[in-house]
């Protein structure tokens, strides 16, 4: 596995897109930083750009890859190696590389603006590590859905309307659901809403780990109240994890299953 | 040896494969010849592991090939059409591949043979679709594995490459290699196959020497042979034939 990884890491890290996807990051935290000259506020605006984008990204590049190096994998597949190593291997080189590109490009600005001994630090980690979960879980989900759709055009379709289900609809219907049953309690319901969803979870990672009640929300309220800010923190993490071991593992076993 | 006990497969409703037994044994050159769509790639990509059949069982040597994956390191596969990773050069593929399978590969008298040195620093996306299908012979060549899997090696060569490609098979043949070969050139099989196995919707039709098919069929050419034999199996095989 570690040899396919390593083949697609470096494959991915010398095309065009990677460093585009770098350099937009780095202009838009440069320029963010820079502007509003206040690292909080950077970080607030950044999350906005994040868990639309990181998302954005990471299944656009995933469905593209997986189609684009079908036949890699079909040369290796009559080589002596593991299936599973095979698809792991390219699904962790792909989602190393975009983080990679991601962690960098956001990075570098920030260390320059000083951010390594300011208090803010433990908050950029944490958006850090939203956009780098973003981009493992929505690869992960884009390979399961391009393993199950020979077709190009179904496969890309169908990862877009999961984007915009769950980075823009979602939030809509979440909304309306609550103003339909507003005189119920729905503190549980949204609770489970919030953890059905990985951009909501990256969201209200960021918000805990900020601390600013304005920009909470409503389910990042109720997680505030329900478990506390440390205790919140952790939960959300622990589904941001489960988010990206599920489609993982599907993925393993969708590819274990198929013929080519 | 190579052993297919009962091989089923179907790809949704059409029934690819149904119930095919075959035994590979010794060494030399096995044809394996049918009409398109017989299910002769979808046998070969069963072996390797590509495609997971329905029913049935594999054995590669002394090894099972359901979950297993170790086997593949004793077989050397040329697939009918060459996929490559295009953004690499031609070299780092060839890098590539011995780096995966382990094993040292002896490349360089092959890459003569074909003339290829002029295109080891290109990329695979600029080659032609003959210089690619070479590139892919390189590969497949230049392991020294006991088992080879040739599906439609010929296809994109020109009468040059062809021969070398020809000569190539044959001094396989001389060190005792267990050689699979699907084509569609009759000239190749009645020139080198020792055995020569037809399958016909998805089942083992023949299996038998080239005499042996000549002298069920009646015909000396092995083209008219395997038309003699579809025309008695299946009408519809008939029009096409006749035009």
């Amino acid at each position: 596995m570690v040899k396919i990884l390593k083949y697609s890491f470096f494959d991915l890290i010398r095309s065009r897109w990677s460093l585009i996807y770098f350099l937009f990051f780095a202009i838009t935290a440069t320029s963010l930083l820079y502007l509003s000259n206040d690292t909080s506020r950077a970080i607030a605006s950044l999350m906005n750009i994040i868990i639309v984008l990181c998302p954005l990204i990471g299944t656009m590049f995933g469905v593209m890859y997986y189609y684009n190096s079908r036949e890699f994998a079909e040369l290796l597949l009559a080589q002596p190696i593991k299936r599973s190593s095979i698809f792991l291997g390219q699904y962790l080189g792909l989602s190393i590389s975009l983080t990679l590109s991601f962690v960098l490009g956001m990075g570098i600005p920030f260390v320059f603006y000083g951010i390594l001994g300011s208090v803010e630090f433990a908050n950029f980690a944490v958006l850090l590590l939203a956009g780098s979960m973003l981009t493992f879980t929505f690869v992960a989900l884009a390979f399961v859905i391009a393993i199950k759709n020979e077709n190009k055009i179904k496969g890309f379709g169908l990862a877009i309307v999961v984007w915009l289900f769950m980075a823009v609809l979602y939030d809509g219907l979440f909304l309306l659901s609550l103003f339909i049953f507003e005189d119920y309690p729905l503190d549980k319901f949204s609770l489970v809403m919030t953890v059905l969803n990985p951009v909501d979870l990256a969201r209200i990672l960021i918000m805990l780990q900020l601390d600013i009640s304005a920009l909470l929300g409503y389910t990042g309220a109720v997680f505030n109240k329900f478990f506390g800010t440390s205790m919140g923190f952790i939960l959300t993490l622990i589904c941001a994890i489960l988010w990206i071991i599920v489609p993982v593992f599907g993925l393993n076993r969708l590819a274990g299953k198929k013929d080519f | 040896m190579i052993a297919i006990k009962n091989l089923e497969k179907s790809f949704g409703k059409n029934k690819v494969l149904k119930g095919v037994d075959l035994e590979v044994k010794g060494q030399g050159i096995f044809a394996i010849l049918g009409p398109n769509g017989s299910g002769k790639t979808t046998i070969i990509k069963s072996i390797l592991g590509m495609v997971l059949p329905d029913a049935g069982e594999i054995v590669v040597g002394a090894e099972g090939v359901k979950g297993n994956w170790n086997y593949r390191k004793n077989i050397s596969y040329l697939p009918q059409i060459a996929h490559f990773p295009e953004n690499l050069k031609v070299k780092e593929l060839l890098r590539m591949v011995k780096d995966i399978r382990g094993q040292e590969g002896n490349e360089q008298p092959l890459i003569e043979r074909f003339k290829l040195e002029g295109f080891m620093n290109s990329r695979l996306r600029n080659l032609s679709g003959g210089t690619r299908q070479k590139v892919n012979i390189v590969l497949c060549f230049m392991f020294n594995s006991p088992y080879i899997i040739l599906d439609e090696p010929t296809s994109g060569l020109d009468p040059v490459a062809m021969i070398t490609l020809r000569e190539l098979i044959q001094e396989e043949r001389a060190k005792g290699k267990v050689i699979l070969l699907t084509t569609h050139i009759m000239d190749i099989v009645e020139e080198m196959a020792d055995e020569i196995v037809f399958l016909l919707e998805g089942k083992i039709f023949f299996k038998g020497s080239l005499q042996d098919m000549r002298d069920m069929t009646g015909e000396m050419k092995l083209e008219r042979s395997i038309a003699n034999i579809l025309l008695r199996n299946d009408k519809q095989y008939q029009e096409v034939l006749t035009t």
